[in-house]
């Protein structure tokens, strides 16, 4: 169980947070616009990176905030945590 | 004192006598003593059966590696433990152990016909065997299997022993309380560091703490006296905690640990009762030094396994600390020097002892110490068979050829009662493995060691490679102060001493004369694989040493393969030609030794469980004699029967009288939140399938919420409060789901939306009046509002006032009756709930529970989330096309309802389903086909809800049925075990198509 530092309450147990998937996958703004394989794309594709991977997280039960989190999938070392809206880092 | 009692030693209390039970037989021992070294020191080697061939077995080992000696402890229905290993078990009066897979005794064992046709019952035996016939399985195959598998019998009663769960935090975890963990331990104690030291046996010190051979001095001691004195020293610092009886189970990253202490098993039964008996700590540290030790391997020649025959280190800890000979002619066989330190302390209490050595020789001072002694060695020789069936009687030897590879000469025969065994050591490298570390292999001495590259954790010790006691106890020493950033230490300038080995030799498989295949050299003791048994794995094709453990069972008994994992990889090596360090070794995981389930849930047990949710109005249910249904965590009146009705007879009461007069539900438990801001209609919009905008203030909507999939996720009605203030209804299940939903969408999407969401189902209790009647009752309620159809229409809600408390009163309905629902904090709800019981008593209100909610709402055609859908349903599946808004740009789910599967028409859709025989009740969950006379037929549907609607005298159902919506009218089928219901397709409305009740 690893310690996760909530960008707006500090370090808790992981068992405070839910995982929400892949980072920066943004909605688009006009759905109605894009084919079906481009729907599909945004609604189903998701990567599975062993390795340094940009996650979303919810501190559930805590500020229910959600941020942002890189995490190296393969040794479960963190890299960062930043806030929703914030310029993801360079790792 | 018995005749095997010939030593007396500090840590064993001879004044104070303990009786326990082994097989119904009393014995004796002493304070201090395990089971194992009692029953050795009572001359018992023969502790059980084995596991496959039922050859009998003794004590191996002194710890928690024993394959052999596991028990049952206690007779009783509750209290009985399985597979307790006895040099595990701390002695205490009364206790009961008896051994396990043997019958009737096991002195004579039935099973014992598996060792004489053993050769007909070779690894993958069960796999190969009992493929065919394929209908033999499950009454004949299976049934045996069971009878003759399993080791210990568990307990049938609940176990009313008290388990405890503790948090701890601190800056140095020090794993293991040998040597190397007590230097580590003081460093980190007396430089400001709270630190926690856990050791699993019940004092601290290891193998040195009865190590007393002069050959082993540190500042000018020998060593277990100067270890001796550290302890006391130890055990006045502050800011260190000591727990012994305390066994590291698992270390998961970022230095997560969880530890079992036992608090009350080594106590005297009268002593145990209501104490906690194991206590689980869950441990955040720092800094993590693992000082875990290693394992003394065994060797594996044909017939290793007999009673009698024991590691080499552990006939030394019985001896030197529990005073107890394990034989009083003793052969030692071994590859290296440490079985020496066994010979000598044998030689020394006067014990005949001889030594039989796979190396041509050694130089070292211990083996020096010992030929000065007198003490027989046969160099360059191995041990190729063993005698006596239940205790070793004598063993045959030859000499090795020059490469080891082969036995020369003749054989001779030696006479003993114990043969102690020593083919080195293995670092025990699974603490550092759990935590997600790597191994490297060293060649020089065959083992695998710690390849280091965490800065929040270190191995010490002989876990880390470290054999010699000078350099277990310099390179802890340096290794700690520089983990630690400390200059220096009390033990920079302290002079260790110590025997060195020089020469090194290991053989994986000792040769013997005779063919691999009539051997039994015994691997894994506890599973009973042979090194044949490997050999035949990697003859058939296997490969990966996980495939070969899997396949041979190696490694896989409750011992985890602590003795037998390093053998297995080294004859796997050697018989495919491969370097060990490019095997790998099989995966480490926790728990190191076994837990309880106790220990896991702790106090999560009984009521602790799970939370309960009761709504404020939950007394007066319990004492109306409401029956219960569990709701996610809420507990809900499920129906509330009156002179023994059943559950059919109460609901088809409860839906009547609703229908004909009122009826009451307490719809407190749904979802309620509270959702405000600027931008509250827009955020709305965009959730929900409906058009929000318009809504004016004081209405009331009904929505449709999808995932983006366009799969049905909630549904409620939303109440508009004020210009920027609404208050949304969800399921019961879905409301922590919907509002984490859509915090994450505020949060993560439209972070430029001003809306603020917060969850107020605790705060608001409901009260849910409906039926005919349901207004004449409200006027009661509230004789100042009028409640006509102009002032207060459906779909509406008003503010009002009830004993002076504010409430809010919506025009609602979920049953297609005349309805209202009166929202009230929730402290107020009871008081709420029997004003509107009273002011309803005239109408005979009745009370109802979630069961004849169900069925009124669907006389009415009204879905379940979650009952009627699945995940996999849209709005347009569901024939709910109406609330799907055309004119929106935009909300979410909208573009995946016309994706190419979501328009397709043979989706299943929602239908009502009629049974021929109106009696006859369909059963939810059960199948719909649309033929029944070939022999295969498609399933192109299910029953979602079925019911007797007493208000139409008949049976309904709603059903999901592939391309249902032009079905109406068709006759469909529903089969059962024993058979056929004839249905026919109807419209899902079954009751007031027209919805004249609303307005009744």
């Amino acid at each position: 169980m690893f310690v996760i530092n909530c960008p707006y309450c500090g370090e808790r147990d992981q068992s405070e947070f839910s995982c929400g998937g892949e980072a920066h996958i943004v909605r688009p703004k006009q759905p109605t616009e894009l084919s079906d394989d481009e729907w599909a794309e945004y609604l189903f594709m998701r990567k599975n990176i062993k390795g340094v991977q940009f996650e979303r997280w919810n501190h559930t039960h805590g500020c229910r905030k959600w941020f942002n989190m890189v995490r190296d999938t393969s040794n479960d070392k963190i890299h960062a945590v930043y806030k929703m809206g914030e310029k993801p880092p360079v790792i | 004192m018995t005749k095997y009692r010939i030593n007396k030693t500090r840590f064993v209390d001879q004044t104070k006598n303990v009786s326990f039970t082994f097989d119904g037989k009393k014995y004796h021992g002493f304070e201090g003593d395990t089971l194992a070294s009692a029953l050795l020191s009572n001359g018992i080697h023969l502790v059980g059966r084995s596991f496959k061939y039922h050859r009998p077995r003794g004590i191996m080992s002194c710890g928690s590696e024993e394959p052999n000696a596991i028990c049952q402890i206690n007779d009783n229905t509750d209290l009985t433990e399985p597979n307790v290993r006895a040099t595990e078990i701390e002695l205490y009066e009364g206790l009961k152990a008896s051994s396990q897979n043997c019958w009737p005794s096991r002195h004579f064992d039935i099973g014992g016909i598996n060792n004489l046709i053993s050769q007909f019952i070779p690894a993958g035996f069960y796999y190969k065997t009992f493929m065919w016939p394929k209908s033999f399985w499950k009454k004949i195959y299976e049934p045996l299997i069971r009878l003759s598998a399993g080791l210990g019998k568990s307990p049938t009663q609940p176990d009313p022993e008290i388990y405890d769960h503790k948090h701890e935090h601190c800056d140095v975890l020090v794993i293991g309380g040998g040597i190397s963990g007590i230097i580590s331990a003081k460093i980190a104690a007396q430089n400001n560091l709270k630190t926690i030291l856990i050791e699993d046996k019940n004092i601290l010190g290891g193998s040195t703490i009865y190590q007393n051979n002069k050959n082993f001095i540190i500042d000018n001691q020998k060593s277990n006296e100067w270890l001796m004195n550290e302890i006391s020293e130890l055990e006045k610092l502050d800011n260190l905690i000591i727990k012994t009886r305390t066994s590291l189970a698992a270390f998961h990253s970022y230095n997560y640990l969880l530890a079992k202490e036992n608090i009350s098993d080594h106590l005297p039964l009268d002593k145990k009762n209501g104490n906690i008996r194991q206590r689980l700590w869950k441990i955040r540290a720092d800094k993590v030094i693992v000082a875990a030790g290693a394992i003394e391997r065994p060797l594996i020649f044909n017939n290793n396994d007999r009673p009698g025959i024991i590691l080499a280190n552990s006939v030394k800890k019985y001896l030197d600390f529990y005073g107890v000979s394990t034989g009083l002619n003793n052969i030692i066989f071994t590859n290296n020097d440490s079985a020496y330190e066994t010979a000598v302390s044998l030689f020394e209490k006067g014990i005949s002892v001889k030594i039989v050595d796979i190396r041509k020789k050694s130089s070292s001072n211990i083996v020096k110490n010992a030929e000065d002694l007198g003490i027989k060695i046969y160099w360059h020789s191995t041990v190729v068979n063993t005698f006596g069936y239940k205790k070793i009687k004598s063993i045959e030897i030859m000499n090795l050829s020059e490469d080891g590879s082969n036995v020369t000469g003749n054989k001779r025969k030696i006479q003993c009662d114990c043969l102690s065994i020593s083919g080195g050591w293995t670092p025990m490298v699974h603490m550092h493995t759990q935590s997600g570390g790597k191994l490297d292999f060293r060649e020089i001495d065959q083992v695998f060691v710690p390849s280091e590259k965490s800065e929040n954790h270190i191995n010490v010790g002989s876990c880390n490679g470290d054999f010699e006691l000078e350099e277990i106890f310099k390179n802890t020493n340096n290794k700690v102060k520089k983990f630690l950033n400390i200059n220096e230490s009390g033990f920079d300038k302290i002079s260790v001493l110590c025997s060195k080995e020089l020469e090194k030799k290991n053989i994986w498989l000792l040769p013997n004369t005779i063919s691999e295949g009539k051997t039994k050299s015994f691997i894994d003791f506890q599973n009973d694989s042979t090194a044949k048994d490997i050999k035949l794995a990697l003859r058939e094709g296997f490969k990966s040493i996980e495939h070969v453990k899997r396949y041979t069972t190696t490694g896989m008994a409750t011992d985890q393969g602590k003795l037998s994992n390093m053998h297995a990889l080294g004859i796997i090596a050697d018989t495919a030609g491969v370097k060990m360090g490019t095997l790998g070794t099989t995966t480490f995981r926790p728990p190191f030794t076994p837990l309880t389930f106790g220990a896991i849930v702790g106090r999560s047990v009984g009521k602790f469980f799970d939370v309960v949710r009761k709504t404020s109005i939950h007394e007066w249910h319990v004492q109306n004699n409401a029956k219960f249904e569990n709701v996610g965590q809420w507990k809900r009146p499920w129906y509330y029967p009156i002179n023994n009705e059943n559950l059919h007879e109460a609901v088809q009461r409860e839906s009547k009288t609703a229908r004909d007069s009122a009826g009451i539900l307490d719809a407190s438990t749904l979802g309620k939140i509270d959702i405000q801001g600027s931008d509250a209609s827009e955020f709305l919009n965009r959730v929900y399938t409906n058009a929000w905008s318009k809504l004016g203030i004081g209405k009331c909507r009904y929505g449709l919420m999808l995932n983006e999939d366009g799969m049905v996720y909630d549904d409620g009605v939303t109440t508009r409060l004020g210009e920027n203030h609404y208050l949304m209804t969800t399921t019961t299940g879905g409301a922590a789901n919907v509002l984490s939903k859509l915090e994450d969408y505020l949060q993560t999407e439209w972070p430029e939306l001003d809306v603020y969401l917060t969850s107020v189902t605790d705060h608001y209790s409901t009260a849910s009046i409906c039926g005919p009647n349901s207004k004449k009752i409200l006027k009661k309620l509230f004789p100042n509002k009028d409640f006509s159809d102009e002032a207060f229409p459906h779909m509406s809600y008003q503010d009002a006032i009830i004993d002076k408390i504010e409430c809010r009163i919506m025009r609602i309905s979920f049953t297609g009756e005349l309805s209202y629902e009166i929202n009230i904090e929730s402290k107020y709800g009871k008081s709420l709930w029997e004003n509107c019981i009273k002011a309803g008593e005239e109408y005979k209100i009745t009370p109802y529970g979630t069961e004849t909610m169900h069925l009124l709402r669907a006389e009415k055609g009204f879905i379940i989330v979650g009952q009627d859908t699945d995940g996999t349903m849209t709005p347009i599946d569901l024939q709910m096309d109406w609330i799907v808004s055309k004119k929106k740009y935009d909300f979410i789910g909208k573009r995946s309802l016309y994706r190419s599967d979501t328009i397709r028409d043979d989706r299943k859709q929602l239908v009502g389903l009629l049974t021929d025989d109106p009696n006859e009740i369909l059963e939810e969950g059960a199948q719909i086909v649309s033929e029944l006379d070939k022999k295969r037929v498609e399933m192109i549907g299910h029953v979602t809800s079925s019911y007797f609607s007493p208000n139409l005298n008949k049976s309904i159902a709603l059903a999901v049925v592939k391309g249902g919506k032009k079905m109406k009218g068709q006759k469909l089928f529903v089969p059962m075990e024993n058979k056929n219901i004839n249905v026919t397709v109807s419209d899902f409305i079954f009751l007031d198509k027209e919805n004249k009740k609303i307005n009744a």
